[in-house]
């Protein structure tokens, strides 16, 4: 069964089960500082292995760039 | 007489405390508008600031993960990271970004938090800022924050728990300059906490004057990212800032109306 989230403002299907950490691998960042909010709500990277996405996630993954 | 030794520079004895760090630079910069990483980088390092602003954005989907990236060129364990809310309009998306912020740069309080009112001036919208500030303070964050050159507003912002206020000397990026020093002197009079000058600054001269009238720091980067040689003005901004501090501390002599001869009028022979 696949779910359909919002990952940046892009429509995504991932199979059920599909965790935070999963999605990092597929975006190719792991290892890359990030950080993520689903739902408005802050996912610790320590929590990324265990968090299991649900249909309808607005995940956001963000990153630092220049600004002043 | 003095020896020459003895003449040190007032950067090492006359730190910029912010939230209880010590920093011996008292100019603050930004990392937006450069030609790349590259650039960014040496202009920061030559600038010799110590705090530097970065901004907080989506990561691009499928993006190359060998592309360098800013916080391997500005890397967290050299440079105290200053995440801006740059291009927030409201209180709750200011302080979404400095939650993401803190997440990213693991448990780092430190932000700088802008809630702009209007896009053509990117004037602050105050009554969001307040009250993003005041969510922002009793979540633990450590609050530098951009603000009009209103002093009741500065002294509230500072009441609350502020740890820095910068107030704008022109529209951000449009390298005005000092528009009203006499009211950067007024929050002056009433400080509490580091007043930082941010946004508004267009070349050395401006940053020597700010410096001048005794404000603790200035923020900039524009100024520097869109000088011809970025290079050469980011120089040109630390030795400002540095002279402008030295004077303010000697203390200026007092202006008057007519001439004071500099050699004596005794000893002349003719």
């Amino acid at each position: 069964m696949s779910l359909s989230i919002l990952v940046n403002g892009q429509t995504k299907q991932v199979r059920a089960g599909h965790t935070v950490a999963a999605l990092v691998r597929e975006m190719a960042l792991e290892g890359r500082r990030v950080a993520i909010e689903i739902n408005e709500e802050i996912v610790p990277r320590s929590r990324y292995g265990e968090h299991q996405l649900e249909a309808g996630d607005r995940v956001e993954v963000v990153t630092a760039i220049g600004g002043g | 007489m003095v020896q020459p030794e003895q003449f040190v520079s007032t950067q090492i004895d006359d730190p910029l405390v912010i939230g209880g760090v010590a920093y011996r630079s008292r100019l603050l910069v930004g990392t937006g508008k450069y030609k790349d990483l590259e650039e960014t980088q040496r202009a920061v390092a030559i600038s010799g600031a110590e705090i530097v602003t970065v901004a907080i954005r989506r990561t691009n989907i499928g993006q190359d993960p060998d592309q360098p990236n800013l916080l391997d060129a500005i890397p967290p364990h050299r440079y105290t990271l200053l995440p801006n809310t740059a291009g927030c309009y409201t209180a709750k998306d200011a302080v979404r970004t400095c939650r993401l912020a803190r997440e990213l740069l693991d448990g780092h309080a430190l932000v700088k938090l802008e809630v702009l009112g209007d896009e053509k001036t990117l004037f602050p919208d105050i009554t969001a800022t307040l009250a993003a500030a005041e969510e922002l303070i009793k979540d633990d964050f450590q609050v530098m924050v951009y603000t009009n050159d209103d002093p009741i507003v500065a002294k509230r912002l500072a009441d609350m728990g502020c740890v820095a206020v910068m107030p704008l000397a022109a529209p951000i990026g449009s390298g005005l300059g000092i528009r009203n020093p006499y009211n950067i002197r007024f929050i002056l009079d009433e400080a509490t906490v580091p007043i930082i000058v941010d946004a508004g600054v267009g070349t050395a001269s401006d940053a020597t004057v700010a410096m001048e009238l005794g404000c603790d720091g200035v923020l900039m980067n524009t100024a520097i990212a869109h000088a011809k040689d970025p290079l050469r003005m980011a120089s040109a901004m630390k030795k400002g800032i540095e002279a402008g501090r030295e004077a303010f501390l000697a203390g200026r002599m007092p202006r008057k109306r007519y001439a004071s001869a500099s050699s004596p009028i005794d000893g002349t022979f003719f």
